[in-house]
């Protein structure tokens, strides 16, 4: 990224036309001796939708698992760099990992309900962080979460049914009820209409859009058609580095970058 | 000649008849393969699988067959006085006079003995020379008809195929037959032991009194209560699933979702090497040191416990049992597909949390399949027992007295010095029954479990 970028997307934070949620400065994650992302620098906005595109290997998932620490799982993974949330960087001793991640809520490449009913599914979250004591109030976040999911309808007859008798696109949406019904401030999302059919990933997308006016929203995708659709930024990556990010129309209508253009009109990747 | 002799002549012959195919076809084909249906190698198969099947089932025709032959001509020998009394002492002077075909000397038994042992050994002398003779017969037929097929045209291949699967269906026959036979087996012997004694008094009785010095001098039959052992076999295995299902699991969990990949590579083959050691060996640990261990602790805290008691039997039992449990429910834990748990992590629910809540419930039906698997393993159990709560048949729930189970029973039944006839022995049938009954219901009940549980996600 040069200068010129970075003094940009500064601008953009300081002129506060969106408010930054996620600084991240020269974010480096090593698996061993391998190194997957070599210095990311990005920020990411308050209600916004932030595309991460790219081709397959390229560090974009990387990149998304280290927002909420769930690179901490792998074993051999490092991550060095400032990432910071609200002004506090995540990857600091004091930070407890399950707050964190209470607050960063995260929607997976395949839906993986649980295998319980999807009133449970749902309540899950909100039961173990303890958010609602009552039946009553368990009862009306499962409701307002399902809502939010635009679910409800669907299944509010059948709250008791096993969560992954559902259909695809309807375990996806299950999925991003769960998320957010421990109230998260940022919603990541890994290629979440990937394993779906076009009309459910239509049903999502929309989605997406109206979790918006709430959340932070930072996507994966591979469909380029998607990014353009469902972001105001995008961001490429390439071999483990940002090639260029800003506004997504930018990106789709005037990239300054060759390999930007090769990319998005399918010369490579 | 020796029936391994022959076996091997006939692995011989097979084997010519495998080379002979081959060379025929390639003869016949005139070096030009392709126009053969298979590849030589199957023509030579077909020829060697008719001649070694058709020696092979004369064989075993035979041999079934000779005994019978045997057996027929030895009783027509017999004097009138030994073949019209009682079966039992029939079947003895046949014992006898096949003892001493064997041993060639009759130790001075009766002089038909010796006589008909002679005949014996000249009978199957002449049985086995036919034999051979039959079975060469049969492979040199066999071997015509396959040889005169050996043609481009055969389908050779099919009909190898078709031998195989014939072969491969014989073989499971064997062994659902065989179960068929010990169920019916002990089915027919049971409902002998039932015609001597009533159903309600084995299965409600609550004495365990066979009366081994009774039997036979016409007194008191002996009272055949179930109830005793079968509460034995209950209690014992209570207890040392109360040993096995805690540690089991938990050590499953650990493995599982926490152990390093290196502690596990060590650690999950060491615990497997309990379910290798042979029970004997268990039973003499918990008869040399767990029973005393327990006896003289239970001493320093003012409890009374024999050496030989059910919570020995229990304790030891369980730690033979960890392995099946641990083994079993890490496979079923490391089932659960990584992705609920990374779901669960990324709701911010921590390692235990996810494990309590998601990994376990998704992993229980196969959790509780392996438990019942053990248990069936520990109702079989007898070895430990033996040698850990004793031989003496208490209706007790103290866990420091001595019980003993049904398989134990069984044991001390059957090894008894006892006509097979009598009760007293007969009552191991009707044992072995009820505890193949429960043993049965309690693994179909784990199957349906299992399968119920590979439906559980996707």
């Amino acid at each position: 990224m040069d200068k010129r970028q970075a003094e940009t997307a500064e601008k953009q934070m300081v002129e506060g036309a969106a408010e930054a949620k996620f600084v991240t400065r020269g974010v480096h994650v090593f698996y061993g001796e391998k190194e997957a992302i070599k210095g990311v620098d990005l920020t990411i906005y308050n209600n916004e939708v932030t595309a991460l595109i790219g081709p397959s290997g390229c560090g974009k998932s990387t990149y998304l698992r280290c927002l909420n620490r769930m690179n901490d799982t792998v074993e051999s993974a490092r991550v060095t760099g400032s990432i910071l949330l609200d002004g506090t960087d995540i990857y600091d001793k004091k930070v407890d990992v399950v707050q964190l991640r209470a607050r960063v809520g995260m929607v997976f490449q395949k839906p993986n309900p649980f295998p319980k009913s999807i009133y449970e599914n749902v309540a899950y979250g909100p039961k173990i962080h303890g958010l609602a004591s009552k039946k009553a109030d368990v009862d009306a976040i499962v409701e307002t979460s399902l809502k939010k999911a635009g679910l409800w309808n669907e299944v509010s007859d059948r709250l008791d049914t096993q969560g992954t008798a559902l259909s695809g696109g309807q375990q996806q949406r299950l999925c991003i009820a769960r998320a957010i019904a421990v109230s998260p401030e940022v919603i990541l999302m890994d290629e979440p209409c990937s394993a779906l059919d076009p009309i459910a990933t239509a049903r999502v997308e929309e989605l997406i859009d109206e979790l918006r006016e709430n959340y932070a929203i930072v996507i994966v995708t591979h469909s380029m058609q998607q990014a353009a659709r469902v972001s105001q930024k995008t961001a490429f990556f390439h071999l483990g580095d940002i090639v260029e990010h800003g506004q997504t129309e930018q990106i789709f209508t005037n990239p300054r970058e060759e390999r930007t253009r090769d990319y998005i009109t399918g010369r490579f990747g | 000649m020796s029936l391994s002799i022959l076996v091997f002549l006939t692995a011989g012959l097979t084997f010519a008849a495998y080379m002979s195919g081959v060379f025929r076809v390639r003869a016949v084909s005139g070096g030009n393969l392709s126009t053969l249906h298979s590849r030589p190698t199957y023509y030579g198969a077909y020829v060697a699988l008719i001649v070694g099947l058709a020696a092979l089932c004369v064989m075993i025709l035979w041999l079934v067959g000779e005994n019978i032959l045997i057996r027929g001509i030895i009783v027509d020998g017999l004097p009138e006085a030994v073949r019209n009394g009682p079966p039992a002492e029939m079947e003895l002077a046949l014992g006898q006079i096949a003892n001493a075909a064997k041993a060639g000397d009759a130790f001075g038994a009766e002089p038909y003995v010796s006589q008909l042992a002679a005949t014996y050994n000249a009978v199957s002398a002449s049985s086995r020379l036919y034999m051979t003779i039959a079975m060469f017969v049969a492979a040199a037929g066999g071997f015509a008809v396959a040889y005169s097929q050996v043609k481009p045209e055969t389908r050779a291949r099919n009909r190898v195929e078709t031998v195989i699967k014939a072969v491969l269906f014989l073989c499971s026959c064997v062994a659902v037959l065989t179960t068929l036979g010990i169920v019916l087996s002990m089915l027919f012997e049971s409902v002998h032991f039932f015609s001597m004694v009533n159903p309600a008094d084995f299965f409600f009785g609550l004495t365990w009194d066979p009366r081994f010095s009774a039997a036979g001098s016409g007194g008191e039959a002996g009272q055949f209560g179930l109830i005793p052992v079968l509460w034995g076999t209950i209690f014992i295995t209570l207890l040392s699933m109360l040993v096995a299902v805690p540690i089991g699991l938990m050590s499953a969990i650990y493995l599982a979702e926490y152990a390093g990949p290196r502690f596990r590579a060590t650690a999950k083959p060491l615990l497997e090497i309990l379910a290798g050691i042979p029970t004997v060996v268990y039973g003499f640990f918990a008869l040399v040191t767990v029973g005393p261990f327990l006896r003289d602790f239970g001493g320093t805290i003012g409890l009374d416990i024999d050496a030989r008691s059910a919570l020995t039997a229990g304790i030891v039992m369980g730690i033979m049992i960890i392995p099946f449990v641990s083994s079993l429910s890490d496979d079923v834990i490391n089932a659960v597909p990584q992705s609920l748990r990374d779901g669960s992590a990324a709701l911010g629910a921590t390692k235990s949390e996810t494990i309590r809540k998601v990994v376990l419930p998704a992993a229980l039906p196969g959790i509780v399949g392996s438990i019942i698997l053990a248990v069936s393993r520990a109702v079989g159990e007898t070895m430990i027992v033996v040698m850990a709560a004793g031989v003496a048949a208490n209706l007790t729930a103290n866990p420091f007295e001595a019980v003993t189970t049904v398989t134990v029973k069984i044991v001390s039944q059957l090894t008894g010095d006892h006509e097979f006839t009598s009760p007293q022995t007969l009552v191991a049938f009707a044992l072995g029954m009820t505890l193949f009954v429960i043993t049965l219901g309690l693994n179909i009940y784990a199957l349906h479990i299992v399968r119920k549980y590979r439906e559980q996600y996707d």
